[in-house]
């Protein structure tokens, strides 16, 4: 018996040797490639003698994304910064990981404290998460403070914690109008005398009149009709201090409205109950609406999947609630992040600070992306009206439109409590207002006790 | 692999050292398993129960007693237990009855192109169930021309919309649970029906007893161990579903969570909201509650009654 164990433990020590061997191989094999890496931080100019690629010798920075675009769009800016900074050369290994998982392996990283990238995109409905307990991330005030004055500075704001920035927007998500300008003409509408939300109702009846057609769509499990409406007028979901204030008077009126208008067909909900579905992009290519709002960010999924609007659909403020009210609010957003780590963090700032903040970088936020840039300098510039698939699609004066709401972008509240909340009114609220057809003072209430 | 060269290598010099091979070879065989058990099962369920009574932050882990499980009196619990336990019920009706019937049938000699029929039912798990969900909740869209929708027409009932009432909504589920797992069933129940001795029936046969009375009296009783394992299994599968719901509303959480189930729940806490303390709470309610329905329904059947 006791002979048994002995063997037993024999062979498990051989098993664990045999196991921490294959290991230990494996490591050797991939050193070589981190070894330069980590010497070079303080002997780059001694290794100048080797002719090397920038990128052989370069700091390595590891890239998550979720968005194969925004990989692509930090690939060229690490290929530029390389052009400019060949003394502080970095070799970017971006890697696109679906949505859910980046996060969920994010996430389960950072707790443990090991295997998270150096650089990361996160996305703001997520990023309360990652603002919970003690941030796992680098602070970014030395780069943002001094830009602060260029910028729209909610677009940060969303991202802090005490005072403390901890990411970087691609955009503004400035939410718009897109009217069907064909089916406009065709009713006898025109989009600039449309001022507010009155106004709107009316020129909806006239469309339903002249058409059949309903002006507008709602969406019915999402978050993006009522949410812009309602941070128009200076209310949000949950407030500054993070309580959650769902079934205020002016989010309920606002909600009561919407149904009114489903109601009296001059809106439609959107059919897949959202505006980013399959089922949509087909309804509005034949013409199903005349119009919709939605953030800046929308206006890819009309050239990539509304193909045939092209030429007919122009961008407008949205109508203010009151004259003189906000006719914009920004929506969406994926912040760029550094983990605390991240091995050289300083050098990282930099290059985040040059493909985000910089006025080269927010241009090609742009050019590749088609996002409006988070600096508001750069919209009037010449290259804004440069031809590209965007400007085809909707005209030349996107920004035109865009820099006279500028000042009317109200901040949003991204609070720990968010993706709760967000949850609560997509799944329930909605669906009870727009598809059931409920009592929205009485949902909104529900949902707001729900959540205490 | 390591054991393995060594023992190719010079098989008599290991033996003397390591004694009694033949003592041995269990403990051998048994090794790479108790090792995966260890890490993969034993250490992260201890850990659950752990992390079950904290709560979880980046940086900050504290003891919070037995907060998050009075967190789980909750309408969405209840909604996800509701659903699942629903679920659960409707497959074990599905998946046991109609397996049976068609393994019956595809065992019989009578059945025409059986090979044929037996490969072409287990295609689906073969699926990935990510595909298939895609695949399905096009089936299930709300749009005229979705495929339940245009066979709903035939019939003069107007369009549905599938994924967002309670009830059409597990019909969608049942669908896709039956479509992927009654193949696999029948794979259990033929082989069962394999061993069942052929004297039994030609016995039958010469007491003049018909195809139906056969069915009864000596098919599904000698089939009732296999029975039990599947009804196990299915329980087991019933409460563990979540790819199915998660694919089939797009990974978005479903309207009123009519989808929701306790491991969507627990992905839901633990990931989405970044709480994993009460998600590994939900996670040992959920250990308990299978538990529980599997040990009364396996003390029912009989399971744990000594042999005379």
């Amino acid at each position: 018996m006791k002979k048994a164990f002995l063997c037993t433990t024999v062979l498990l020590l051989i098993l664990v040797m045999g196991l921490s061997g294959c290991g230990g191989n494996g490591n050797k094999e991939t050193s070589p490639t981190n070894q330069p890496a980590a010497s070079n931080k303080g002997s780059k100019a001694t290794e100048g003698s080797e002719t090397a690629k920038p990128p052989a010798q370069a700091e390595k920075v590891v890239f998550w994304t979720f968005v194969d675009a925004h990989q692509k769009f930090y690939e060229s800016m690490a290929a530029s910064w390389n052009e400019s900074h060949p003394d502080k050369a970095i070799a970017l290994e971006a890697t696109t990981i679906p949505y859910d998982d980046m996060h969920t392996k994010l996430l389960v990283a950072l707790q443990s404290g090991v295997g998270a990238p150096d650089l990361v995109d996160i996305e703001q409905s997520k990023f309360p998460n990652f603002m919970k307990g003690t941030p796992q991330l680098v602070s970014l005030n030395d780069i943002v403070e001094p830009e602060l004055g260029n910028i729209v500075k909610s677009r940060v704001e969303i991202y802090s914690k005490d005072k403390t920035y901890y990411g970087i927007d691609y955009h503004v998500g400035a939410t718009v109008m897109y009217y069907n300008k064909e089916m406009l003409d065709q009713a006898g509408i025109n989009p600039d005398t449309i001022k507010t939300w009155a106004d709107f109702e009316t020129a909806g009846k006239q469309m339903l009149d002249k058409t059949g057609k309903p002006m507008i769509t709602f969406e019915g499990n999402g978050n993006w009709s009522w949410w812009p409406a309602i941070s128009q007028q200076g209310s949000d979901q949950v407030d500054e201090n993070g309580n959650v204030t769902v079934d205020t008077p002016v989010n309920v009126k606002t909600m009561e409205f919407f149904q009114k208008m489903v109601k009296e067909g001059v809106a439609a909900v959107a059919p897949g109950a959202g505006h980013d579905t399959e089922e949509y992009f087909g309804y509005m290519d034949s013409g199903g609406a005349a119009s919709v709002f939605m953030p800046f960010w929308f206006m890819n999924r009309f050239t990539d999947h509304i193909p045939d609007l092209k030429g007919k659909v122009i961008i407008r403020p949205m109508p203010a609630w009151v004259e003189g009210g906000n006719r914009s609010a920004g929506m969406g957003g994926t912040a760029t992040s550094i983990t605390n780590q991240a091995k050289n963090p300083d050098l990282i700032k930099e290059f985040l600070a040059y493909a985000k903040m910089s006025k080269e970088g927010n241009l090609q936020v742009w050019k590749q992306l088609g996002f409006d840039p988070i600096r508001t300098d750069v919209w009037s510039d010449p290259a804004m009206k440069e031809s590209n698939k965007f400007t085809d699609y909707f005209g030349t004066d996107i920004f035109d439109t865009l820099l006279s709401v500028k000042d009317e972008i109200a901040p949003v509240h991204i609070r720990e409590k968010s993706p709760e909340v967000f949850d609560a009114i997509r799944n329930k609220a909605m669906p009870q207002i727009f598809i059931d057809m409920k009592d929205p003072a009485k949902v909104l209430k529900e949902v707001q006790d729900s959540l205490k | 692999m390591q054991i393995e060269r060594e023992l190719t290598k010079n098989p008599r010099r290991r033996s003397y050292q390591l004694g009694n091979s033949q003592k041995m070879a269990p403990y051998v065989f048994v090794f790479p398993f108790l090792l995966s058990f260890a890490v993969f099962f034993a250490y992260p369920l201890i850990n659950a129960g752990i992390m079950s009574f904290q709560e979880v932050l980046p940086g900050e882990v504290s003891f919070t007693g037995l907060d998050n499980y009075r967190g789980l009196w909750n309408e969405d619990f209840g909604a996800a237990l509701y659903n699942s336990s629903r679920y659960t019920i409707w497959t074990l009706l599905l998946l046991i009855p109609v397996p049976m019937i068609l393994a019956v049938l595809l065992n019989s000699k009578k059945m025409p192109w059986s090979n044929f029929f037996r490969s072409t039912l287990f295609i689906p798990a073969l699926t990935s169930v990510v595909v298939a969900g895609v695949v399905f909740r096009l089936i299930f869209g709300e749009l005229d021309g979705a495929l339940m929708n245009t066979i709903l027409h035939l019939f003069g009932i107007s369009s549905q919309r599938w994924l967002y009432s309670s009830s059409l909504g597990m019909f969608a589920l049942l669908v896709l649970a039956g479509w992927r797992w009654i193949g696999i069933n029948i794979l259990y129940f033929l082989s069962a029906l394999q061993s069942i001795p052929a004297e039994l029936y030609e016995a039958a046969d010469i007491d003049g007893a018909g195809a139906f009375r056969k069915l009864i009296r000596i098919t599904i009783p000698l089939l009732k161990p296999i029975t039990i394992y599947v009804v196990t299994i299915t329980i087991y599968g019933g409460y563990a579903m979540f790819t199915e719901s998660y694919m089939l509303w797009a990974g978005k959480p479903s309207p009123q969570n009519i989808g929701l189930t306790i491991v969507g729940y627990i992905y839901q806490q633990g990931f989405q909201y970044f709480n994993l303390g009460f998600g590994s709470a939900i996670g040992i309610t959920l250990l308990g509650i299978t538990l529980l329905v599997s040990l009364v329904q396996l003390t029912l059947t009989g399971m744990f009654k000594k042999e005379d």
